[in-house]
């Protein structure tokens, strides 16, 4: 039932992605997006395609799993298609009233629409490659200097990871309680609004008591063994950059060099 | 009047990299008016089976069928299914919502159609029968100790007059004094109301008693299933999925195996002491 909604679509499987500091993800991600924009001619397109080509095949992650992300982007990716194919000014090639259909719009319409596609499928790799606790344990690092001008960085992260953390044990009690209510007759489906709403009462009522205990209980422990914020707080599996970061960043370097060059010299 | 499955299998999560097969071809048959206990170890499938008993969850294959009828044809009412086999989940936590415990009570019967009135009179029969004192009726359910929330939980769903009791580790988190009574409770309402019931445990020792019938589960799959004296030989067996027999059938072969003729089959304290003394009785005149 509920248990097969995914939040945070971690794919696990053993990859050089995979094994990479969730940091060179973070910061390879970037540059990716960034060189989507950079990219505007046909070849540009082609380097695009080709490094996004090989990040797919080096995740190890199925194709499958990475379309899935676009299923929500499709109305966005519809509208905009449409409103660069018709009011992009140019060559007239057909005409509906007010509608014109150009050259110019029919170029821009292709290519928003595969960087937006690129965007979606870039940034799932990234999100499909890595646990939401290393994402956040990432951000940590890189906002770390952050610090400097007071913003609690590490409290904010470590939110963050809670919060995660939560979001599959609460649906699973969600999903146990619902169970527990059916099987007293209970109906969640059926009925008006009103009726529904209400019959969500015996469903939420004991939903928040046991989220309240479980911070409750959290808290304690987190007491218990002397949390006290981020102030020198070591951590157990510190981030170190690896060969393999290196042998990332200068990946990405050089494509983000090469599609500059492409940009300038073509 | 029974409860039927036949080849069920249940796969959580099919094709993808999460799959896991929590049932394998379970085929099973409890008659009307058993008293069964399920045992097994966590993640054994024993709740997985459960839920599959009043349609909770649709077997991947496989049929599972209550009174002769497919549970999961068309236009059989799950509904009317949920309140003739009603399951009572491990967590009271999980169902108490109202602001006192009557109403709580009264909200399975309600859900049932009944008027007010009826669904208070069930339910005071109901939380009578769970043995709550009428003091605590008015109380909020999360005010109650453990054990009381269990008998309020139990109550909610017996109030609905199911025709069988499927109660999943009702004894977990309870003290000794307060599973015993709760077994016992149980086991008077097995008497009194002349209903199945089905107990899922992990403990041998609590159910042996009680139970005409255990099933043990191993891995998704039937293990053994027999009468407790049937399954208890198999003791060895059992060590090697992780569970144990009760220790009196510990005590009953060391002594068989040191001599003394007893009868191994003993369940409780009190057939193995007149066995013991049966077989000392004996020895003494040859």
């Amino acid at each position: 039932m509920i248990r097969d909604i995914t939040i945070g679509q971690y794919y696990p499987a053993d990859s050089v992605l995979h094994r990479l500091d969730p940091r060179t993800k973070f910061i390879g991600t970037f540059i990716y997006l960034v060189s989507l924009f950079v990219a505007d001619s046909f070849w540009g397109y082609v380097i695009a395609t080709c490094f996004l080509a090989g990040l797919i095949i080096l995740s190890k992650v199925p194709v499958k799993f990475m379309l899935k992300g676009l299923k929500p982007l499709f109305i966005i990716l519809l509208i905009t298609v449409v409103f660069n194919l018709f009011l992009v000014p140019g060559e007239v090639i057909w005409s509906f009233g007010f509608l014109k259909l150009t050259k110019e719009g029919i170029a821009q319409a292709i290519k928003i629409g595969i960087r937006l596609i690129y965007l979606v499928i870039g940034s799932s790799i990234m999100t499909l490659t890595t646990t939401p606790n290393q994402l956040t344990d990432g951000l940590e690092r890189i906002l770390h200097p952050l610090n400097k001008i007071h913003v609690p960085v590490h409290e904010i992260s470590m939110m963050m990871s809670i919060a995660l953390r939560f979001i599959p044990i609460l649906l699973e009690e969600t999903d146990k309680i619902m169970k527990a209510q059916i099987a007293r007759g209970a109906d969640f489906e059926s009925g008006n609004l009103i009726q529904k709403a209400k019959g969500l009462i015996p469903l939420l009522v004991p939903l928040f008591i046991s989220a309240f205990r479980r911070a409750d209980d959290l808290a304690m422990a987190m007491e218990a063994r002397c949390y006290h914020g981020g102030d020198d707080r070591t951590q157990m599996k510190p981030l170190v950059y690896k060969s393999r970061d290196y042998v990332a960043y200068g990946i990405v370097i050089v494509y983000l060099g090469i599609d500059i060059a492409v940009r300038v010299l073509l | 009047m029974s409860l039927k499955l036949e080849h069920v299998t249940y796969t959580y999560n099919p094709g993808t990299a999460y799959e896991m097969h929590a049932l394998k071809d379970i085929s099973l048959e409890i008659p009307a008016g058993q008293f069964v206990g399920i045992i097994g170890h966590t993640g054994s499938g024993k709740s997985t089976l459960i839920q599959h008993f009043n349609g909770l969850m649709c077997p991947t294959s496989g049929v599972v069928s209550y009174k002769e009828e497919n549970i999961w044809q068309e236009g059989y009412s799950l509904k009317r299914l949920r309140s003739q086999v009603g399951l009572v989940f491990q967590y009271p936590e999980h169902q108490l919502f109202e602001a006192d415990v009557l109403s709580d009570v009264c909200f399975g019967p309600k859900n049932q159609g009944l008027s007010n009135e009826e669904a208070e009179k069930k339910a005071i029969e109901a939380l009578q029968q769970v043995g709550l004192k009428e003091k605590y009726y008015k109380s909020s359910p999360f005010e109650l100790s453990g054990g009381q929330k269990r008998r309020v939980a139990i109550a909610g769903v017996l109030a609905m007059e199911p025709e069988v009791l499927i109660l999943d580790e009702p004894t977990a988190g309870l003290d000794p004094k307060g599973r015993d009574e709760i077994l016992d409770q149980i086991a008077y309402l097995h008497e009194q109301r002349k209903i199945t019931v089905i107990l899922v445990s992990h403990s041998m020792e609590d159910i042996a008693r009680y139970v005409d019938r255990i099933l043990v589960m191993n891995k998704g799959e039937k293990a053994f299933d027999g009468t407790p004296k049937e399954v208890f030989a198999h003791y060895k067996e059992l060590e090697q999925i992780g569970l144990a027999a009760p220790q009196i059938t510990y005590i009953m072969n060391e002594l068989q195996a040191a001599g003394l003729p007893c009868d191994c089959s003993a369940i409780t304290v009190e057939e193995a002491k007149a066995s013991i003394l049966k077989a000392l009785e004996r020895r003494k005149n040859d």
